[in-house]
């Protein structure tokens, strides 16, 4: 046992990346194009669930979980499952994570309806949609930020960082928050695979997903106004 | 100048000495087999392999790109170019198996290609299936080397090797370690199990395999394949700011690569190293590293120092 102990030490966050920074960003870089024009209708429907959690509809919120439990079935099919996993292979692993997150969004979000966006801002609010225009906005310009061509931009529900900030974002905003909590943990673990896979690499700005995930823990923890 | 038809003195007498020295050698077949530059034998058969082989840690993990794919099977021709025959793979390794596999149908290239493959699988009933995607995954009829992955489940897995090799479905059986791990229970197999190659981590400054493992690989004939010769390029890296001693010319060593190369297979245990690179000028440059001279222990040791030193 203590050989087992002692062996885990020698390992390095490098010894587990299993393809070299090129081939990622080509990876991307291939899939954009290989998708383009269909990033701007992801970038609407974005813009449609935005403008859901600024003024919620009787009707938005579960229009929102739905939404967004689509984005993670086509990312989990269409990126992890047909691209990335021919150069990561644990995404295998993974897949099952991202359809069991959409169930969860669809059976609290939609079917229930267990999940609504605040109309009263709060800091909570404030974090939850901070993050989303972030991963809306922000997100796809950060090639430019790390020295990177445009044409490896993660755009939301075609690519999984911006999606599951973006989840965070509307799970930190939403009420009643024991609800979001569950929610909130496979988008978390996923933020904080990539930014291990992303500090690997040494790429600028692999501390965007950590501060995702510590930005929607401070909302959720965040005192409730009296 | 002489004309033809007549014989001189000097000219009969080199033919003799040519005689004599011709009967003194062995048949041409032989020669090829036993003196080509760079290669070692094998020490459980005597097949000779060339010194430098490929390894394909994450350098062959490209997926399904073109433009990489191209570039990989671009490596793999000018290995081939300079006389490289083992390329090393695993399932571990992402697409790098397929990599090959495409590389090795775009040249033509199967009859040339020492396969050197893993099981790597914690099942160890689902080691044959893997073992047959791996093999289709290169398009070879079979392996020539299969080695059990870090030791993972390495009883079953070894049983199961053994097996293959006795129904000549493998020609040689292995393990494998890397990063100076578990050296205690590989040397126990070593001195256990009829191995025909090890592969462990061993080059100018991950040096502890000289103090157990080299020395049984010699005293129990195993072939020895050493990994991470620059590990992952970060030795070359630190190495690259630091100037070559003027000395190292007298090994031929013209870049900090074949420096660290022609250190490692020098060792009287090593078989091959094998590098991993994307660039076709590494591949040449490291190929280039395996003819003579190579250095011998006393200059070895003054390599090693002046390493640890900088």
């Amino acid at each position: 046992m203590s050989g087992v102990m002692s062996e885990w030490w020698t390992y390095r966050a490098e010894d587990f990346l299993l393809f070299s920074p090129r081939v990622y960003w080509r990876l991307i870089e291939l899939h954009n194009q290989a998708l383009w024009p269909w990033q701007l209708l992801a970038l609407l429907l974005g813009v449609l669930i935005l403008a859901s959690m600024l003024r919620p509809r009787p009707w938005s919120d579960r229009l929102i979980a739905a939404l967004l439990a689509a984005a993670w079935v086509f990312v989990a099919w269409n990126f992890l499952w047909q691209h990335y996993a021919t150069i990561n292979w644990a995404m295998v692993y993974v897949v099952p994570l991202f359809v069991l997150q959409a169930l969860l969004l669809v059976g609290i979000g939609t079917l229930k309806g267990d999940l609504s966006m605040p109309a009263r801002w709060s800091i909570p609010r404030i974090l939850g949609i901070a993050l989303f225009l972030h991963a809306l906005l922000l997100h796809p310009l950060l090639p430019a930020y790390a020295g990177r061509s445009i044409s490896t931009a993660e755009v939301f529900g075609i690519f999984p960082d911006p999606l599951a900030i973006a989840t965070l974002g509307m799970l930190t905003a939403a009420i009643p928050r024991h609800r979001a909590w569950p929610l909130l943990v496979i988008p978390g673990l996923w933020c904080l695979l990539s930014w291990l896979t992303l500090d690997t690499m040494e790429v600028r700005g692999a501390w965007v997903p950590l501060l995702a995930v510590v930005a929607a823990i401070a909302g959720r923890l965040w005192p409730r106004a009296r | 100048m002489h004309s033809h038809g007549k014989l001189s003195r000097r000219t009969v007498l080199q033919g003799m000495l040519l005689a004599a020295a011709a009967s003194a050698l062995p048949p041409l077949d032989t020669l090829a087999q036993e003196e080509k530059p760079g290669t070692r034998p094998i020490p459980s058969t005597g097949e000779r392999l060339p010194a430098v082989g490929l390894g394909s840690w994450i350098t062959f993990n490209v997926g399904n790109d073109p433009v990489l794919l191209a570039e990989c099977t671009a490596v793999m021709e000018h290995f081939f170019q300079g006389g490289g025959r083992m390329i090393d793979s695993s399932p571990m390794y992402g697409s790098s198996q397929a990599t090959i596999g495409h590389g090795l149908r775009q040249l033509g290239a199967v009859d040339q290609v020492f396969s050197t493959d893993k099981v790597w699988t914690s099942d160890a009933d689902s080691g044959p299936a893997q073992i047959e995607e791996s093999r289709a995954e290169w398009g070879v009829p079979r392996f020539d080397l299969l080695q059990v992955h870090n030791l993972v489940a390495w009883q079953a897995h070894l049983k199961t090797l053994f097996e293959m090799k006795e129904a000549g479905e493998v020609r040689y059986v292995g393990i494998t370690t890397s990063h100076g791990r578990r050296h205690d229970r590989f040397e126990r197999i070593m001195r256990n199990e009829p191995l025909d190659f090890v592969q462990l981590t061993y080059n100018v400054v991950d040096r502890e395999a000289e103090q157990r493992l080299l020395p049984l690989a010699r005293e129990r004939g195993i072939g020895v394949i050493v990994n991470r010769p620059f590990q992952q390029g970060r030795l070359t890296e630190r190495l690259a700011s630091e100037p070559l001693p003027a000395w190292a010319e007298e090994v031929g060593a013209e870049s900090w690569a074949q420096f660290i190369l022609k250190f490692i297979i020098s060792h009287p245990a090593v078989t091959c190293a094998i590098p991993a690179t994307t660039r076709v000028d590494h591949v040449r440059e490291n190929m280039a590293a395996i003819g003579p001279p190579l250095p011998d222990d006393a200059m070895r040791q003054r390599m090693a120092a002046y390493v640890r030193d900088l």
